[in-house]
């Protein structure tokens, strides 16, 4: 099974200190990819092909690194676009959502509509792909899972819930080749209307009590939460209660 | 208004006090009055008051006076009602309804949406799938339209999201930017329109919006955009007022897609691995089980995350990882069922974020009961017997298609963010 298999990768920046290292997401589906293609996995980037933390993908085991050479601010969809329709790419892996720049997430989405592909959100897992058929596992809120079925090519964006990248080694990351191509250099509408600037603290939110007298703001402060108007059932045998607490369960939907 | 029976002293002493200018006022209404017809009708309705127990007390001794009034029972407060008859243009809000629900982070959106729309303009939400909310109205809802859908099924969905906006072109689409799908969704509708949304929005102000970019160490500032994927606490929910939620249909039926993405349903996942702070349903043990297998098969049989209060934790029937409350986990389960626990307020405050709480408990009394939606006075391991025989028998009369997935039992999931 050989799927032409491409991820994506960026720059990232450390959550505290800033600095640049690869980015935590994308270093994810380059893992998943790993898994999936083995050798055969095609690692892209748009952007500087000099930057440092760029090779610290190539310290995953990867032997060569593919760059597309753009500066700052310039638009990757239309020369991603392009070099994954020339390339007869089956399959692309990306991170769901950058570390610098405006990381609006938009990118797989805006890739995904102008190739005319299917796009999976938050995958955790592949399970099987057979027959040009994936079956893929996607993560939800609160630890939950969902099943999907997809035909080949698609594109997958993978957030914290797939596996954690295995750690690059400084060897190969060293010894790796950095394959730059020189592209034609669009410009993004945000870097011209939009302002990056330190991010401010948000404000907190305050607890406004909006009581008319005194004795209700009393109460505001004092009072032990209360659902209220809480059904209690007296007095009833266990298996009328059981079944009032299962058909609740039922109707909330957490019983399946 | 608390429904503590108070007296006035004061009221009572102007109602004694034949000199005080409001005497007058203060007496009770006249009883009785000579009818029409010579005949004389009494009102039965004000007799007596209300005494110090809530008791009413009928005072036939003629000494009465007084203290029948501002006894009455508390009103629900009613707000003033927002009305739009003619809106000058739309502002689109399409909240998650995480189990049929407005959640919070929907209610900062409306509430974003209600400045958005000023006097003017009205709030359109619009809700895919069945929905159970009730409070449309005072969460600042002028406009429903619902529609259906059935699984996951995004692309439908950006479907019904364009003949939305074909229809009412709106001035601003609103979604939530978060994980629980208005995230995935507003993007796919940004990428199906060619618009460039504004994302994790944090501040509108004078025409132009802030979010966070990257990683979380910038803003980006940019004039407002038509979409917008607001964080949460984008803005205050809406408080003061009360709305009509008027019904809206779409005036062309939706074109049906071939989908591309085939849900396959959701798959089971082992309870005990999903982290009690993120779990959605929880069965908690307190001091009031007395045989914890039987806790542990009613946790398996339910499907429920294990969680357990502080008494259990010490007495060595669970795990410190497990106590729910204040100095163990807050949790933020949409179903929470407490199981012998009496509700200590450090308890109660763990469980603050919970949706639905369930009490079993022998005590009537106990602050759990007060808290829960629902409860069950009784025996918790005649209950819980009964529960797990219960869902058995459920399962067995309704043979749901993912049986065929659930006899390959839960995968393991790693949990590593």
């Amino acid at each position: 099974m050989t799927i032409a298999t491409v991820a994506l990768v960026s720059i990232g920046a450390h959550p505290a200190s800033g600095r640049a290292r690869r980015a935590e997401q994308d270093a994810r589906a380059v893992e998943l990819g790993l898994e999936l293609a083995g050798d055969n996995l095609h690692v892209l980037h748009a952007g500087n092909p000099h930057e440092p933390a760029l090779r610290a993908y190539l310290g995953m085991g990867l032997d060569e690194l593919h760059v597309l050479e753009q500066p700052d601010g310039a638009d990757a969809v239309p020369v991603l676009r392009d070099y994954i329709r020339e390339a007869g790419v089956q399959l692309v892996l990306t991170g769901s959502q950058a570390e610098t720049g405006e990381g609006s997430g938009m990118l797989p989405y805006l890739l995904a509509e102008q190739l005319g592909w299917p796009l999976l959100v938050g995958v955790a897992q592949i399970e099987s792909i057979h027959n040009g058929v994936a079956q893929v596992l996607q993560a939800l809120p609160r630890g939950q899972r969902r099943r999907l079925q997809v035909r080949l090519p698609f594109m997958v964006t993978v957030d914290n819930a797939a596996p954690k990248a295995r750690q690059s080694a400084y060897g190969p990351a060293t010894r790796g080749l950095v394959d730059a191509r020189v592209v034609e250099i669009i410009a993004d509408e945000l870097s011209t209307t939009g302002l990056l600037q330190p991010a401010r603290p948000r404000p907190k939110r305050l607890k406004v009590i909006k009581a008319k007298s005194g004795a209700d703001r009393m109460k505001a402060a004092t009072a032990k939460a209360a659902g209220g108007s809480g059904q209690v059932l007296k007095g009833v045998g266990a298996e009328e209660g059981a079944q009032a607490i299962l058909k609740l369960l039922i109707e909330e939907g957490v019983v399946r | 208004m608390s429904d503590i029976i108070r007296r006035d002293p004061h009221a009572e002493w102007i109602a004694r006090n034949r000199l005080h200018p409001l005497h007058a006022a203060m007496q009770p209404q006249q009883l009785s009055w000579m009818g029409p017809n010579g005949v004389l009708r009494k009102s039965v309705h004000g007799v007596g008051f209300i005494g110090p127990n809530g008791i009413k007390r009928i005072d036939r001794s003629g000494a009465q006076q007084g203290g029948t009034s501002k006894r009455t029972a508390s009103v629900e407060v009613q707000l003033p009602l927002h009305q739009v008859p003619a809106p000058a243009f739309y502002i689109c809000v399409v909240p998650d309804m995480v189990g049929g629900r407005l959640s919070s982070h929907d209610r900062d959106l409306l509430g974003l949406a209600r400045q958005l729309a000023g006097s003017d303009g009205a709030v359109l939400a619009v809700v895919f799938g069945e929905s159970k909310e009730t409070a449309f109205a005072t969460a600042g809802v002028d406009r429903l339209l619902l529609l259906d859908s059935e699984g996951y099924a995004p692309e439908r969905q950006v479907l019904g999201l364009r003949a939305v906006d074909n229809q009412f072109s709106p001035r601003h689409w609103l979604l939530p930017d978060s994980r629980s799908g208005g995230a995935e969704l507003g993007r796919r509708f940004a990428a199906s329109l060619g618009e460039r949304p504004a994302t994790r929005v944090w501040q509108i102000k004078d025409g132009a919006c802030i979010g966070r970019a990257g990683a979380g160490l910038q803003d980006v500032a940019q004039p407002l955009r038509r979409l917008i994927l607001a964080a949460a606490e984008c803005a205050e929910p809406v408080s003061d007022t009360r709305h009509e939620v008027l019904a809206v249909q779409l005036s062309t039926a939706l074109a049906s897609c071939l989908p591309r993405i085939e849900d396959l349903g959701a798959v089971d996942v082992d309870p005990a691995a999903i982290p009690m702070a993120e779990a959605e349903f929880i069965l908690s043990g307190g001091n009031g089980i007395k045989d914890w297998g039987l806790f542990h098969r009613a946790a398996v049989a339910l499907g429920a995350t294990e969680g357990a209060s502080r008494v259990a934790v010490d007495d060595g029937f669970m795990g410190r990882e497990r106590q729910v409350g204040a100095s163990g986990v807050w949790v933020t389960a949409r179903v929470y069922v407490a199981v012998g626990i009496s509700g200590a307020i450090q308890h109660l405050q763990g469980i603050g974020a919970c949706d639905k709480v369930v009490a079993i408990n022998l005590d009537p009394g106990c602050d759990m009961i007060k808290r829960a939606d629902l409860s069950v006075i009784g025996d918790s391991a005649a209950v819980l017997e009964a529960l797990i025989v219960a869902v058995d028998n459920w399962r067995q009369s309704t043979l749901t298609p993912a049986l065929s997935q659930r006899e390959k039992g839960p995968i393991s999931v790693a949990f590593n963010g």
